[in-house]
Parts: structure tokens; sequence; C-alpha cells
């Protein structure tokens, strides 16, 4: 074709691992894939951690990131392949035909360097324009990109500016010399998720104005619905699938992108509340350095026996801080905590065992919640032995139970946690949680750090376990999709207040208030189209309420900084 | 469990140097073919094959001089490494897991006494208190324990804020259980790397103590002691100081292999992930 | 800017705090002894006579703390007191010796500090290849040392086997500056050998630790040549951890020192320091001790501010 701009052909990429007291080996990293990009269009790189998204990226500059190489196939750029150009004609084309993004922008700043400078650098090693050119440009394209003050923030250094903003910052960066291709490398996956929505529409209006084609990589299907024209789904360095945007999203055809489309759509019917709650959290208020720093206000929800209440809000919420306050490892300044009818001590080392063993906690990083010296076998077996006193033949035979529940088998009984997958940790912690009997179970971001299809397993045994033995969750997540599929009840919380709490039906139904509308409001929908519709009505609210008073960007009322 | 064939060759040099050293301590008077003190020739005879290091500066056979200064030297380095160990590892335990004030107090006067650098504090101490083994050894255990001491309660604290420990507290754990079950065991392979160079540094400050002639005194002699003894041989040319300078030297250097082989070996378990 | 000037001062009163506690903490290691000192100096044999007379000249018929600030409003007016042993004025003792033992530290470090830099970036450039595995082996090879095995190898190949350089660095006053870095050669080295394996280990850790960073790697992704890459964007990051090892490295060498110029028989501070501790001189111990502390707190502080002042955070708050 004419107009094709990149065409990665059968490439491979291996990387050499050293693990400490053995010898190194090759691993192969990307395996034989395919893909070509036509100029001014966008193709989405999806997959899992691993599945070497990431690398095929930086191989379209000729890039290999500590010890990767690139050791077969070709990658051709505007009709000649880079892999041969040599080290100047690759310095050549980096920052001129392809510029990147990364995903954590706060890193890939020069610290000791104003933003300006850094921004202009490549246009101006490469000759694209002069000093005062390059700058004019720079500051268009930060207007362009809705950033503050346009004409100033050049000149701030990277520490005196926000995360989502650096991420805009360095998205003029790439777009300032002008370049064919821009490498985005999950670029809003470490922000907020009401702040990823206003980045996201920022990079997609600045690709469709400027015409630059783009490489748009990440983990998150329903993003990359919004911003790319076409798909390749890709897993353990293969290629799985490709096709249009509309194709991978509604007709696809391999078992794997069809059950990535499907991963949120978990059956979960939504159970009434009873009369009386396993435990009811009453005014509480706690916080940090002797009352200084009030991280919850006066909170007060419910949970029922046998049902979810799902906290939800974004980074600084309070929403950890409130588990801490339950589980008496951070003893409430105000308000009580009522676990069946009767007041739990504040403290952790004034609670009796019984109380203990009714509240169990899963912690988000199942790596470090399990002592790396013990066996699963202790792991679990410990609050047997601790809580029932079970010894020897009868505990080894509960544990073969639990892990049969976890669907993991006896098998795993003297493995080490180092020997597991990341899923299966996180279910060994449940099954320690379990051992307990508990009435109740604090999960902290227990699938935040899982993989879309792992942690969708993990919903579905705890819901599954939930049936079985009639636990009661705290659920507590910063992602919406996942309350909305597993929820009975939701509590929104935002700067340590509850803003919004109800059964799910009512949380998530018209109308709502102005935070929950802008948290509801920003979750991507595996929907084409979805971003646009999103930002106009936002567009449409904010132009109504700027008549009450409020100032220009939508999120200025929750960011006021 | 242990294969010697997977054993790399650096950290087998290192256990083997390390065992002869330890070995020719321990049966010195069955090895040594003459008495510590006794005087078998004239000064400085060199290597032959009767004394097959010569003599020493006082004629007496430098051989044995050599394992029996291996006596001396492994017995004080071993001893002020236990003292500065077990000090600094149960205060510095305690100060994690406690906290409070006494983890505050003990913090400042370890910052304290590690803002004077070890040798010059300790020559100042030396110079009021009574030359002997005892002192000696107090001295040198007390002054290291403070480095123990820093890195076992930045270990512990490390470990202490896991969400293993965490969880352990939460199931109601007693203190018992949390030092001994939880965070002992994730302690244990950077302290025991520190062992091996905290046992080093103890060799080399003692000999150099003794060189400086403040450590172990005439007429026994520790290695350093022997350099000091025989030193003014240098000039003409005489370089029997230099054999117990270089066995000092491959002391530390065995010991170091071993202590980078065991961290090594150790890393795999405590850094290591699953393939999820 | 007033943000950092503030905390500079701030680190240097804490520094200042530091000393005075320092000189509280020497004052009280040479009182340590259960028995009395007079007794331990003069030893089993002395007479009642001697013992009161050393009694009365250290002070010793007054408590403790007014010994401790009688000596210390002493030190702050320049007067370190008397030895013992000579009855001479410490301070005036002190001077020429504290001279010669900058100049050899001196020399050292200006020979040390950039072979350590240039070896460190070696390094970090021929990463995981030979050279850099040649260079930490003799890392660990040379922290395994004593001070004086590298003294005396030297001096018996350079000075007695070859004849090159003194193997006794006797300087005096009114030395030709050609004749006096002659007769410090040999020390100067030993000294560079005792640091300069440290220095470059943690100055390839600086390094690695910059270059592998996010930005580094921007820069290249911008198509900068590698000497830009470094110019404009390592070394300008690199530059505090560096200043750090550097004077961490300094400090250390303040140590190597005292043994250095005993094996050399060099006559300054740190000979001075261990004669008179063999001959039980309190006060001159006491004297040379805060000095050496001094410096070292001193070198510290220096390494801490250098880190604020290159920290582009603090020089550019929020």
């Amino acid at each position: 074709m004419a107009d094709t701009l990149l065409d990665v052909r059968d490439l491979k990429i291996e990387a050499t691992v050293y693990p400490p007291g053995e010898h190194p080996r090759k691993i192969t990293i990307v395996d034989g894939v395919s893909l070509t990009l036509e100029k001014g269009r966008v193709l989405g790189l999806i997959g899992e951690s691993g599945a070497g998204k990431s690398t095929i990226g930086l191989s379209s500059m000729a890039f290999g990131r500590g010890g990767v190489r690139i050791t077969g196939g070709r990658v051709i750029l505007n009709g000649r392949d880079i892999l041969k150009a040599g080290r100047n004609g690759i310095r050549k084309l980096r920052g001129r035909e392809v510029c990147y993004v990364a995903q954590s922008a706060a890193a890939a700043f020069n610290p000791a360097q104003r933003l300006m400078d850094q921004v202009v650098e490549a246009a101006l090693k490469h000759g694209v324009a002069n000093r005062a050119e390059a700058e004019k440009r720079a500051k268009a394209l930060f207007r362009k990109l809705s950033l503050p003050d346009p004409d100033n923030i050049g000149k701030r250094y990277p520490h005196q500016v926000s995360g989502g903003q650096l991420q805009r910052v360095m998205t003029a960066m790439a777009l300032c010399s002008e370049p064919d291709l821009i490498v985005f490398d999950e670029p809003t996956t470490a922000l907020d998720v009401t702040t990823q929505i206003d980045v996201l529409a920022a990079i997609k209006d600045a690709i469709r104005d400027t015409g630059v084609a783009a490489l748009y990589i990440t983990h998150d299907l329903a993003v990359v619905a919004q911003v790319a024209d076409d798909i390749v789904v890709l897993r353990h360095g293969k290629m799985v699938e490709k096709g249009t945007t509309y194709e991978i999203i509604k007709e696809p055809k391999q078992a794997y992108t069809q059950a990535l489309v499907s991963v949120h759509h978990i059956g979960h019917e939504e159970k009434q509340p009873t009369t009386k709650p396993v435990l009811s959290v009453k005014n509480v208020t706690a916080g940090y350095g002797h009352g200084i720093v009030k991280v919850l206000k006066n909170v007060s929800v419910d949970i029922h026996p046998g049902q979810t209440l799902a906290v939800v809000g974004e980074s600084g919420s309070g929403k950890s801080t409130l588990a801490r306050a339950i589980t008496g490892l951070l003893p409430p300044l105000q308000g009580e905590v009522i676990f069946e009818g009767r007041k739990l001590s504040n403290r952790l080392s004034e609670r009796t065992k019984d109380d203990l063993r009714q509240l169990q906690m899963i912690y988000q990083m199942a790596d470090v919640a399990m002592n790396p010296r013990q066996t699963v076998g202790t792991i679990i077996g410990r609050p047997l032995e601790f809580y029932f006193g079970m010894r020897g033949k009868q505990r080894d035979a509960r544990v073969a139970e639990l892990l049969d529940k976890i669907e993991m088998g006896k098998g795993f009984i003297d493995r080490y946690p180092a020997e597991l997958s990341g899923g299966q940790k996180q279910r060994v912690c449940i099954a320690r949680s379990l051992a307990a009997k508990p009435k109740l179970i604090v999960c902290d971001e227990v699938t935040s750090a899982l993989d879309p299809l792992v942690a969708h397993g993990i919903l579905e045994l705890l819901l599954e376990l939930q049936k079985e033995e009639n636990v009661a969750y705290l659920f507590i997540t910063h992602d919406l999709a996942t309350v909305k599929s597993i929820a009975d009840s939701i509590a929104v919380m935002y700067r340590g207040e509850v803003v919004r709490y109800g059964a799910r039906t009512k949380v998530l139904t018209p109308p709502f208030d102005d935070y929950t509308d802008l948290l509801l409001s920003s979750v991507p929908e595996m929907e084409i189209g979805w971003l646009e519709k999103a930002i106009a009505s936002a567009r449409w609210r904010v132009r109504e309420t700027n008549a009450v008073g409020w100032t220009r960007t939508r999120n200025s009322r929750f960011r006021p900084h | 469990m242990l294969d010697i064939k997977r054993i790399p060759i650096p950290a087998l040099i290192g256990i083997v140097l390390t065992t002869l050293f330890v070995l020719a301590a321990i049966f010195a008077p069955l090895i040594a073919p003459h008495g510590n003190g006794e005087i078998v020739g004239d000064v400085w005879e060199p290597m032959s094959a009767a004394h097959w290091l010569g003599t020493d500066n006082l004629g007496r056979d430098l051989l044995s001089r050599m394992i029996y200064g291996a006596r001396i030297t492994l017995f004080i380095a071993v001893l002020a490494t236990a003292l500065s160990f077990s000090l600094g590892a149960i205060l510095g335990f305690s100060a994690a897991v406690f906290g409070g004030w006494f983890d505050t107090l003990l913090s400042r006067l370890v910052d304290l006494l590690m803002s004077i650098p070890t040798l010059i504090m300790a020559l100042v101490v030396l110079s009021v208190l009574p030359t002997n083994l005892v002192t000696l050894i107090l001295v040198m255990g007390i002054l290291d324990s403070t480095r123990v001491y820093r890195l076992s309660r930045a270990v512990a604290v490390d470990i202490n804020v896991m969400d293993y420990v965490e969880a352990a507290k939460l199931r109601g754990e007693g203190e018992a259980w949390i030092i001994f079950r939880e965070i002992l065991p994730n302690a244990l392979s950077p302290l025991v790397s520190e062992l091996g160079l905290r046992f080093i540094y103890a060799v080399l400050f003692l000999s150099t103590l003794s060189f400086l002639g403040l450590g172990v005194q005439p007429p026994d002699a520790d290695w350093g002691g022997m350099v000091k003894e025989n030193k003014d041989g240098i000039v003409f040319g005489i370089a029997a100081a230099l054999i117990p300078a270089a066995a000092i030297a491959a002391l530390a250097i065995s010991v170091n292999l071993v202590a980078d082989w065991v961290l090594n070996r150790t890393t795999d378990i405590k850094g290591g992930r699953g393939n999820g | 800017m007033s943000f950092i000037v503030k905390l500079v001062a701030q680190r240097m009163a804490l520094g200042i705090l530091l000393l005075f506690a320092v000189s509280v903490l020497i004052f009280a290691g040479t009182q340590i002894l259960p028995g009395d000192i007079a007794q331990a100096i003069l030893g089993q044999s002395a007479t009642p006579e001697s013992l009161a007379n050393l009694r009365e000249q250290l002070g010793l018929n007054d408590p403790a703390y007014i010994r401790y600030f009688h000596w210390l409003g002493g030190v702050l007016t320049g007067d370190l007191g008397t030895a013992m042993s000579s009855g001479q004025d410490i301070a005036t003792s002190i001077k020429g010796r504290l001279w010669n033992t900058l100049f050899l530290a001196f020399w050292a470090a200006v020979v040390a500090v950039p072979l350590a830099i240039i070896l460190g970036l070696i390094a970090v450039r021929y990463r995981n290849g030979w050279v850099d595995k040649l260079i930490s082996g003799l890392a660990l090879a040379s922290t395994s040392f004593p001070e004086f095995f590298i003294g005396y190898v030297l001096v018996y190949f350079f000075a007695v086997k070859w004849q090159i350089f003194p193997g006794i660095s006797t300087v005096y006053d009114g030395m030709p500056f050609g004749e006096r870095i002659q007769a410090i050669a040999l020390p100067a080295t030993a000294l560079t050998l005792v640091v300069l394996a440290h220095m470059m280990r943690m100055t390839r850790a600086a390094i690695l630790n910059v270059m592998q960073s996010a930005y580094v790697e921007t820069a290249e992704l911008k198509g900068l040549s590698a000497f830009n890459v470094i110019r404009k964007h390592a070394f300008p990051n690199a530059i505090a951890p560096i200043i750090n090892v550097v004077m961490l490295n300094l400090a250390y060498l303040i140590v190597g020192v005292v043994v250095v110029e005993v094996i050399f028989v060099y006559p300054g501070m740190g000979q001075y320091l261990v004669d008179h501790v063999t001959k039980r001189d309190v006060p001159v111990v006491q004297a040379v001790g805060l000095i050496f502390a001094a410096v070292y707190i001193s070198l510290n502080i220096i390494a801490d501010i250098a880190a604020i002042v290159a920290n582009p955070r603090l020089r550019h708050p929020k």
C-alpha cells in the first residue's frame, strides 16, 4: 500500500535474564509478530503484562530496553528497514519520525531541566524549527491539550506540575517535532479515573488535529476502544487476533479476545438489605498525627450478612483508611464500629480472639501479604491452629479442603509463595482468611494488581464463596466496573467523606450528586464513541453550571489547585 | 541439599581458605613446628627447609608465629564480632518492634557514636583503658555494634510494615510469634552476609590496633602485631612483615567471597517472584 | 531561593550541635575508666605525691562537668591545653603537623577523586564486561587489604627494590615543593589506593542509577547523541550523588591517614595522636581526637549540603 507508514514483519525479540545464583538464560519476548500501520491511523496494542506490547512499541524506534535484542524480522518505517539503519540513521529518526510518550511522565522528565527546554529539545536537535518557532509551537500544543496557563507552564520544573498535566506535556513534547508516528505506552494507566478521561480526550483531539499516526499500547480494552482505529491483541509475545476496533469489540473471533471483551460481565443478583447488619460503622472520624490530618470524616455505613458493600473512590479518598479503622489498625478518633450488635474495641490489642477471627482481611499485593519463608500449608494452616487448635492430620485435611475451595488442590501444600503465579497467591490469601470462618472479610483492592482475566477469576471465586459460606465483604476499590458487577450496596467516598451511599441500583441510578456523576461518567465503557459522548455531556454540564459560578475545567470543583 | 559442583569457583576458594585458617587456629599447638616464643635461630633468617617462612626480628620461627597468630587473631575477632552482633541485633530488633522513646534514644546515641570515625574513638578510649584482651574485645565489639544496630533496625522496620506482619497482628498473634516466626526468618539472609562483613572488619580493625601498638601486647602477637614487630626489616629488603600482612588480606578476601556467595544464594528466595 | 537557604542553615546548625555532642562524647570517652585515671597513667609504683600532683595537674579534684566546660572553653578560645608528657603547648605542636596532614590528604584526594570517577565511568560504560568485572574484583580485594599491607608493599618495591621514592617520608620546614612532593609520593599513593576502590564502586552505582532512569531513556528516544544524553541529562543529575560519594570518602581518608602516617613515619596529626595514645597523654588525645572528628563531621555536612543544593526539587520548590 502506498500510504503504509509502519510495516513490522515477523518480529522476534529476545532478552537475557540473570536469575541470581543461576546461569543467565535467554527468553523470547516477542515471537513472530507482524503488523502494519497506515499514515494518520491509530493502532491499539493490547495485552496483559508480559504480552510484549511495550517491547513491540519500542522496536518501532529500534530501541530495546534493558538487554532486549531484536533477533529477527524487519521493521519498515517510511519505506526503509530501520533495523539496518545504523547508529546515525536511528538517531535521525528517533525524536523526528517517531516519538514516545511514556507511562510515567513524572519519571520520564529530567528533574533538573525546565519543561520547555525538554519539550523543544528534539525539534531543535533535528532542525525542525528554530528556538522561537519551536516554543511558539509548544505553547500552541499546551493550549490544544488544555494545560493551564499555556504560555508559562513551560517555565516550570517537572515536579511543580501534577501527574495528569505532565502526561499532557509529554504528549506535547512528542508532537512538537511533528513526527509521523507517536508511540503511546500506557499513557493514562497511572492516573486516577477522573483525570484519565481528560488526558485521553486531549490525546485523541491532538492525534486527530495533527494527523499523526499512533501506536497506542494499553492493557485496558475499554480505553483503546476510544482512540484506536484498529486493534492487535497480544498474549505471551504472540499475536492472538487483529482487526478493526469494531471487529475486536463487537465480533471477537478468538476465545481469548472474547474473554477480554466480556471480562466485566459477571451475573450477580443484588440482594436486599436485612434488618440486622453484621457490621455498622457509626460516625467514624479517623486520621494520623494525633488527629491533625483527618482522613475520614464522620463516616457511617452498614454491611449486611452474606452481602457485599463496595467502597469506591480515587486515591486519597480515605477508603483504605476506613478498612484500617474497622480492623482496629488505626483506632478512630470519634465514632464506633458495631459488630453483631456489640461495640468493638477501637484498638486492635483490646479485641478478643473471637472478634479478630470473625473479621478477616485480604490485601492488594498478595506478594507481600504472605511470609515468603512459609509454605502454603503453614500460611493456610496457621489460622486453623491459632483459632481452632487444629493440629496434625485434622489440620492438613482442612487445608486440603480449603485448597480445593480455591480451585488449587492439595499439591500446593509444600510450595512457597515465590513459586505461585499472581492469581494463585491471591487465592491462597483468600483461603487463609476463609480458614478463620469469618463473618466479614475486608477486601482492599484485591484485584487491582492483577491482569483483567485473572482478576475476573478472583471475583467469580469470591462470589461463589460468598454463597457457600455466607460471608460478607467490605470491598474497597477504585474500579467502578468491578463495583457494578459484584456489589449489593455501594458507598462512594471523596476526600474522607461518604458522598453517596445505598443499594447498588439506587446509587447507580440518576439523579446523581456531582462527584458520583463525574466518577461514573469517567469510567471508560467498552463501546466505540463513548469518550465523545462522555466529554460532550460533561461540556454541556459545565456550561450549565458555569452560570452558577463554576470555573472552566470540569474537574476544578474537585481539584481546587 | 548443597551440591559442591554448584558452588561457584570463587566461593569454593573462599570456603577452602577460610577452613584452612580456622583449622590452623584450632590446632595451632599440634601443627606449629616450634613454640610461639621459642628462639630457634638468627634474626631474620631467610626462608629455608628448616624454617619455611624464615625467622622473625628475634629469631623465632615465623611459620609457628603465624600459626599461633592465626589463633589469637581469629579468637579476638570472633569474640568481638559475636559481641557486636548480639548487642547490635538485639537492640536493633527491639528498637524496631517496640519503637517509642526506646528507639529514639538508642538511635540518636548510635548516630552520635557513628559521627566519629571508629578508629579515632577507639584511640580516645584506649588512651585511658588498661591494655588487655577484655578491653580490646569490649571496645571493638561495642564500637562496631553501632553498624549492626543500624542494619538490623532497618531490616526489621522494613519487615515490620509488610502486609504479612500486619496480617499476623490482625490475627491476634503475640509478640514472640511475630518476632521469631514472621520477622526473624526474613531478616536472616541480610544479617548473615553482614556477619561476614563485620568479621572482616573486626580482623582489619584488630590488626590496625595491634599494628599501632595498641592491640595485642608482646610477647603474644596477632598478625597485625607481627607486622609491627618485623616492619623495621623492610628497609633492609627483608619481607618478613609482608607475610602476616598478606595473611590478613587473604583471610579478609576469603571471608568476603563466602559472604558474597551466601548473599547471592539467599536473595533468590527473598526476592523471588512467580511467573504470574 | 530562601527555602533552600533555610534548609542549608538548618543543616549547618545541626552540624554545630553535633560537634558539641561529639566533644562531650570524646571528653566522656577519656573518663570511662572505673578507677582513677592518675593511677592508671602512672601505674602501681606511683608515689602518693606524684599521684596528688598529677590529679592537681589534670584538675581531677573538680567534678567531671566542670572539667568539661573548662576544657571546652579552652578549645573555643584556641587553647588546647598542655601535653602532659612533654609539657609543650598542644596548639603550637599541632600547627605544623596539621598542615602536613592536610598536604598529604590533599594530594591523595587530587589523585584519587578524578581517578575514581573515570574508573567508575569506564565500569559503567563496559558494564558486565571484563573491564567492569576486573575493576569490581580489584575493588573487592582492596577493601580487604589492611592499609599497612598496601603501604609496606609499596615501600618494599618502590623504596627498597627499585629505590625510586624514599620509604620514610621526612619533611621539614622550608623544604622545596618538589622534594616535598617526592617525599609524600608513597604515602599519598597508599592513601589513594585505600579510598580508591570504595569511591569507585560508589561512583559506579551512582552513575548507573542515573543512566538507568526513565529520563535518560527519553533523551535517547529523542535521538540525541550519546555525548549530549550524558552532558544534558545524565551529568546534571549525577553530579549531586557523585559529590556525596567524594565527600564521604574524603571523610574515610581521615582514618586511613592515621595508619599511613605511622607506616611512613610522616610527621602529621595521625602519628602525633598514636604516639600520645601510647603515652596515655589524655589532653593531647582529646584535642587531636576532636580535630579529627570535626573534620570528619564537616565533610559529612558538606556532602549533605551539596545534595540539598543540587536537588532541583529543593532548589525550585512548588
